[in-house]
Order: structure tokens, then sequence, then C-alpha cells
């Protein structure tokens, strides 16, 4: 089923910029970015660009897909726990599943999540993770 | 519970909640509560409360339709055993109902896939499974273990399905079948799973004083209790824990009275191989990382410690996610009125009973009281 452009719009700053937030209260941080402080009800926060850079946490290879995704099959995705604390879950891609192992260092990179059917259909892109290029810090 | 090609929604919801009626002896009821997730994805029809209502030849008594993702069914009958117990209402009917064959498995896939967050998960292409799968993996590696360790879930669940009619899976599955499955999303294979089918389960609750000298056959709620935890899984301090289950089971017990070591059988949400053990130690049967420990020698067959999926669990039983909830119940009663037959759990005075929604982000608890 085809989504409004907006719905993806306004999710820019997080899918391209992987922007979360930092509570102004007592300083946790967030991605997604949240309303409230689930640690001090806080509400008042400031975005957070993450590094993009972390550890892969746990990951699995999906054999058969949602709607919208059949086309990628077989696809992993993973968690990675970011340098900065918070957990992501993403694709992941330029790597063999073979080669995949818990605790390997990450990095984000923009790429083309899904492509929608359809001559209106959108090109939907967004965070992936991959193994990292450069030595970890 | 299997692939009703043949009967509708409406035909499976009405067919349950008959045949409860019929077993408590009564025509009629004040409210009926629908626990169901999917039906305006997969079956283009919401507003489920009125048209069951009005299925029934009930017409004009309240309806509503409780959705909580796969754990609707424990909501609906939360949402149930609150107005019962506020006196609001003398008598209700819950009904968990699901028809998931009517389209094919990708969008039955994407809407399950709902149940998680539709932005950060299910927008990145990570299906139910997949969190799963991510959730056994980080399991096996901290705490040392391999797919082997998690078969006794499945083989349990299949043996006891063998003698429950309305089972979907009525085979028995060999530690063999177990290891050579197809992986679905490694580590998890198809008899990690629990599968997509049609179903309905029905259950009347009822005030003691309105059971019209039908309370020989009736079995007390003696908790009710529902907890969350956050929605996805990566927004979790830690995501080999679940909260929501620990929460609900903790008010679940002090409402009854009761500790773990009083339940004499847990009906637990094994949709997933993983959820097993997980569940077993939030709840507190089990000391952290020793779920599957308990699942050892027998440990969680009808005849063991603690027995679990006793008429085959989400596992072979089936899952049609809004009904799992309320078939947990309704086995919970066969158990504890002694009508379990061949799978019947000797002596069982208090059944446990758990929903879960998402990856445990809903946990519903029910405990049960038998004579």
């Amino acid at each position: 089923m085809a989504e409004n452009l907006a719905t993806h719009w306004r999710l820019r700053a997080q899918r391209y910029q992987l922007v979360g937030s930092v509570c102004s209260k007592c300083a946790a941080k967030y991605f997604p970015p949240r309303q409230v402080c689930p640690k001090c009800r806080g509400t008042e926060f400031e975005p957070l660009r993450f590094s993009g850079n972390g550890e892969l946490y746990s990951f699995t290879t999906l054999r058969s897909a949602p709607a919208g995704f059949e086309s990628y099959t077989p696809y992993s995705v993973g968690m990675v726990k970011l340098d900065e604390g918070p957990l992501v879950e993403a694709m992941l891609t330029d790597v063999n599943e073979d080669e995949l192992a818990i605790g390997m260092r990450m990095e984000m990179v923009t790429r083309k999540i899904r492509e929608e059917d359809g001559e209106r259909g959108l090109l939907i892109y967004g965070y992936k993770f991959r193994p990292a290029q450069s030595r970890a810090p | 519970m299997r692939e009703h090609w043949d009967k509708s929604l409406r035909e499976l919801a009405v067919e349950a909640t008959l045949a409860a009626l019929q077993d408590a002896h009564v025509q009629d009821v004040d409210a009926i509560y629908v626990g169901n997730m999917l039906s305006g994805e997969l079956t283009r029809q919401e507003h489920l409360g009125a048209l069951i209502a009005d299925q029934l030849g009930l017409g004009g008594i309240a309806a509503i339709k409780v959705e909580a993702a796969c754990g609707a069914g424990g909501a609906a009958i939360h949402a149930a055993h609150l107005a019962v117990a506020s006196g609001q209402y003398r008598r209700v009917a819950v009904v968990g109902v699901e028809k998931m064959t009517d389209l094919w498995n990708g969008s039955v896939t994407a809407g399950l896939a709902m149940a998680s967050d539709g932005e950060y998960e299910a927008a990145n292409g990570i299906s139910f499974v997949g969190l799963n799968a991510m959730m056994m993996r980080r399991y096996m590696y901290e705490y040392d273990l391999v797919e082997e360790d998690f078969a006794p879930f499945a083989l349990n669940a299949h043996a006891n399905a063998v003698n429950n009619p309305n089972a979907m899976y009525r085979k028995a599955v060999t530690i063999e079948q177990f290891t050579q499955a197809k992986k679905v999303a490694d580590p998890i294979s198809l008899f990690d799973a629990s599968p997509v089918c049609d179903g309905a389960a029905a259950l009347i609750l009822s005030r003691s004083e309105y059971l019209n000298g039908n309370g020989a056959r009736a079995i007390q709620i003696v908790a009710s209790a529902v907890a969350t935890d956050t929605l996805a899984l990566h927004d979790r301090q830690d995501p080999l824990w679940l909260r929501a289950v620990e929460l609900s089971s903790i008010k679940a017990y002090a409402q009854a009275a009761v500790t773990p070591q009083n339940i004499d059988l847990f009906e637990l949400h094994d949709a997933f191989s993983i959820v097993g053990p997980m569940s077993l130690e939030a709840a507190g049967f089990a000391p952290r990382g020793a779920g599957t420990y308990l699942a050892r020698d027998g440990g969680i067959s009808v005849h063991g410690k603690l027995p679990i999926s006793t008429m085959g669990g989400l596992k072979a039983r089936g899952h049609p996610i809004g009904a799992s909830g309320v078939y947990q119940v309704v086995e919970a009663v066969q158990q504890l009125r002694g009508e379990a037959r061949k799978n019947q759990v000797p002596d069982a005075r208090y059944a446990m009973t758990q929903s879960l929604g998402g990856v445990a982000a809903t946990a519903v608890t029910h405990i049960l009281k038998g004579k």
C-alpha cells in the first residue's frame, strides 16, 4: 500500500542523519528521539546527531519478508549498540551473512531501504549498517 | 484451529460464542468483549463488537473490540473481568478471534509487524520473527546455549497437541526433525515458530450470584493483571529481560495471594521457542538464563515439575492471534475441571495463563483457581 510522502518526510532527520535527542534535565540520550524522558519524565530535549558507530548486538537473516520487502530476501538485519549508548535496529549491508558476528564494529551508511511498486511508488532511503571500514575508536 | 478456508471471521466467532453459552447453560449476556488484532488489515472488517453481537442475535447489548497485538485475547478477558468485578455487568462473553488465511503470507507478516514499532522496526523490513530471532541469538550468546537447548519446548508442545482435538498440529515431533528443520530467520527454525492460522475461542464470565445454579463447573478467576514495556525492542535497557512479564506476574501473584510454587500449570505465550525460557525466568519460575534448564528431562511435561503448553500451546495448538489468549484460559478451565483427559495435570488447583503482545510489550496474566 503506497503511503503519503509526509510519512517519510517528517522522519528525514532520523533516517538520513541519525538525529535523536538528549534530555535537557538528566542528559539521557535517545535514538529515536522522545517527547517524554522515561528516566526523569522531563519534556525538554536538544537534538543530538549520533556518530553512527557501534557494535553488533545481535542479527538474523530473513528468509521470508513482510509485504514490500519480499524482493530483497534473503536479507540480514541487526541491532547495533551505538557508542553513545542507544540500540538501533536496521538492515545490514555490504557483508555476507556468514561474516556477521556479535561484537563486530559497525558503521552507518545511507542506502535505499525499499522501492514502492507502481508509477507513483516512492523510493525510500534511510540508514543501514555495515562492518566498519575504518579502525575502531 | 487450522486453515478454515470455508469459514469467515464472523462464523468462527459466532460458533465459539454459542459453544461457550451452551457450556455455561445461559442464553444471554450483558456485554461482549472481542479480542482481535488484525481484522481490519486481513479481512477488511473492523467494528467487531457490533458485528458479533448482531450475528449472535444479541444486537442491543454492549459490545467492544479490545486490541493489544498478539495479547488481544488476554486483554479482552482483563477488560471483561474488570466489568464484571465492578458490578456494572452481571455476566459477559469474551470471544477471541483471528482470521489469517484470507491473504497471502507477505501481507500477514507485514500485519504482524504492526505489533512492533512501525517507524523504526517494521519500516526497516524487520519482521516479528526477525525480532525474536535477534533476541534468541543474543540469549544463546550470553548464556552459552545451542539451538537444541530449546527443542524441549517444541517437542513438549507437539506431544501435548496430539491429544487436543482443537489443535492444528496433532503430530509428535522428534529431536531429529527439530534439528533438521529449515531456518526461517536464523537461529529460529520452522519448529521454533508458531503457525499462522484461523481460530476462535470464547468464555462466559459471571459474578458468582448470577451462576443460576450452574456453579459446580464454574472456575474462579483469582487474578487478572496487565503490564507494559517499551514497544520497540531497541528501546529496552535490557533486551533479554521481559519486564512486562515480570510486572504482570508479580501483580497477579499478589492478587491471588500465591507464589510461583503454588502454580500447577502455566499456559505461557510460546509464539517462538525463545519466549518460553524468557517467560519462565521473568515470571519467577527459573533463575535468569536458566529457563531452558527447567525444560530438561520432562520438567515441563504434563507430569513434570511445571507443566506448560498442556494442550499444545501457541506452537502446536496454533496461534490465531486474538484467539490465543482466550484459548489459554479455556484450556486452563479444562485442566481445573479435570476434563483434560490424557493431558490432565494431576491435582491441578492453580493455573496461570499469560498472553503477550508484541515482544512482550504487553503482558496479560491470569490466575485461575479450581475447587
